[in-house]
């Protein structure tokens, strides 16, 4: 039984019936990082994918920037409880980037500049469901929202998309990464409201 | 390095307010007694749950500003934003007596520990020194020696959020050094004109990263990064510095 708060009413928006549970909608972008932003020159910049000790796939920048691209618009979902409506992205489909891995692992750990992970089932960044983005609104992504690449993966909590995405590991069973390994929820999705571990 | 966070599972639980009173024209510290708290780490934060009579609910995440205690006390500090759907009703509405909802303690990276005894150099932006009032006042309360500073950005002398309990700690004994940086209205006596933090102040004004500091960063994003930027050019390694970013989270608009 909620205790009711005397004299609050609070705010209510048509746009509300388009929200996950507990968010509340911004015009801003707010940003959420566990340490300093990295700034990571281009020349350096390689993105990998392997099964553990063997490299599956490489790219550097320039050979990531040949392959095709989507623009995506999605709605995104942090887990601070804000949502962001209709927001505007390039990048390149995880379909293209996992295409020829043949692999019967089931989970992937992205790995970022800066030392952040975050972990997702495989079922969850193929089929039009996730992105390695470098545009945002048709600029190239700042450095404090994850330039120049960050994992894009709108129908979880946001936390999921990777800023500074330097590639994935392939894994044979889950298991959580930094803001998991914290308390947060080992999958996340707003819409169950799945915000902590237990949830 | 960091321990497990949120402990257990994360349950709402009721809390009375206890007590009131403002820290600025525009910011005001509520004492809560929560039922069955659990205790918490310096740093952590809570989410609130206000109600409406129709069922309605707004929930939004507070840093916890007092030490950790046994009591089953916390005080947040919630400062009003011009369009906010919840900080106007905390801010102004709520009085001594109200129930609320709350759940927690959450968060387990961006917190300081009773053990550690490195030196800490703590760097806030606005309202973001609640959580690092937490770090001082827990270091107090334990009686922990670990040298602390603290550099605290804001707009103006009238914007500082516990000015009388943050200048007899660095009265005494120095045991927290605190240095001002205003960035739109300095104080008559201010040997340094009113603008952001820049890297003449990090030299003077925070520990030598030689010392080997852990440092905390909070604040809105663009004072954490132009503070990060400038510590990490003085020689800080970037995984010595964690920071927590508020946005113009804006509540809506």
């Amino acid at each position: 039984m909620a205790i009711i708060s005397r004299g609050f009413s609070g705010r209510r928006s048509a746009t509300d019936a388009k929200l996950p549970p507990g968010q509340y909608l911004t015009t801003d972008f707010p940003v959420l990082s566990a340490g300093p932003t990295p700034h990571i020159s281009l020349d350096r910049w390689e993105f990998t994918i392997d099964a553990g000790s063997n490299v599956l796939k490489r790219w550097d920048w320039k050979s990531f920037r040949e392959l095709p691209t989507e623009t995506i618009t999605v709605d995104i979902h942090c887990v601070t409880r804000w949502s962001k409506l209709g927001t505007s992205w390039e990048g390149v489909s995880l379909d293209v980037l996992l295409a020829d891995v043949k692999t019967d692992l089931s989970y992937a750990m992205f790995r970022s500049y800066g030392d952040y992970t975050t972990n997702l089932p495989l079922k969850d960044v193929v089929n039009k469901q996730a992105w390695i983005a470098f545009k945002f609104d048709g600029a190239d992504l700042a450095p404090e929202h994850g330039g120049p690449a960050r994992l894009l993966v709108p129908h979880l909590y946001f936390w999921k998309s990777a800023k500074w995405v330097k590639g994935l590991t392939l894994m044979p069973q889950d298991k959580p990464g930094f803001w998991e390994g914290l308390g947060y929820h080992i999958y996340g999705d707003p819409w169950l409201e799945q915000r902590y571990s237990g949830e | 390095m960091a321990g497990t966070a949120v402990l257990g599972r994360v349950t709402w639980r009721s809390a009375t307010v206890v007590g009131l009173h403002d820290e600025t024209t525009n910011a005001r510290t509520i004492a809560l007694a929560v039922r069955d708290w659990p205790g918490h780490i310096a740093g952590q934060h809570v989410d609130l749950r206000l109600t409406a009579p129709d069922g309605y609910s707004a929930v939004r995440s507070y840093s916890i500003a007092s030490a950790p205690s046994s009591d089953g006390r916390i005080e947040i500090t919630v400062e009003r934003l011009p369009n906010g759907e919840v900080s106007p009703y905390l801010t102004k509405e709520l009085m001594v007596g109200d129930d609320l909802e709350l759940r927690g303690p959450i968060g387990g990276w961006f917190v300081w520990r009773r053990d550690q005894t490195e030196p800490i150099q703590l760097a806030a932006g606005g309202s973001g020194i609640v959580p690092l009032m937490a770090m001082i006042r827990s270091r107090a309360s334990a009686g922990s020696s670990a040298p602390f500073r603290l550099l605290y950005s804001v707009r103006e002398p009238g914007a500082v959020f516990y000015r009388d309990e943050l200048r007899a700690l660095s009265d005494q004994d120095q045991s927290v050094i605190v240095t001002y940086a205003y960035t739109r209205v300095t104080p008559k006596d201010s040997p340094r004109p009113p603008g952001r933090i820049d890297a003449a102040l990090i030299a003077t004004g925070t520990w030598s990263p030689n010392l080997g500091p852990t440092s905390y960063v909070c604040g809105p994003t663009s004072f954490v990064e132009n503070a990060t930027d400038l510590l990490i050019a003085a020689g800080h390694g970037r995984e010595n510095i964690r920071t927590e970013r508020f946005g113009a989270t804006g509540e809506r608009k």
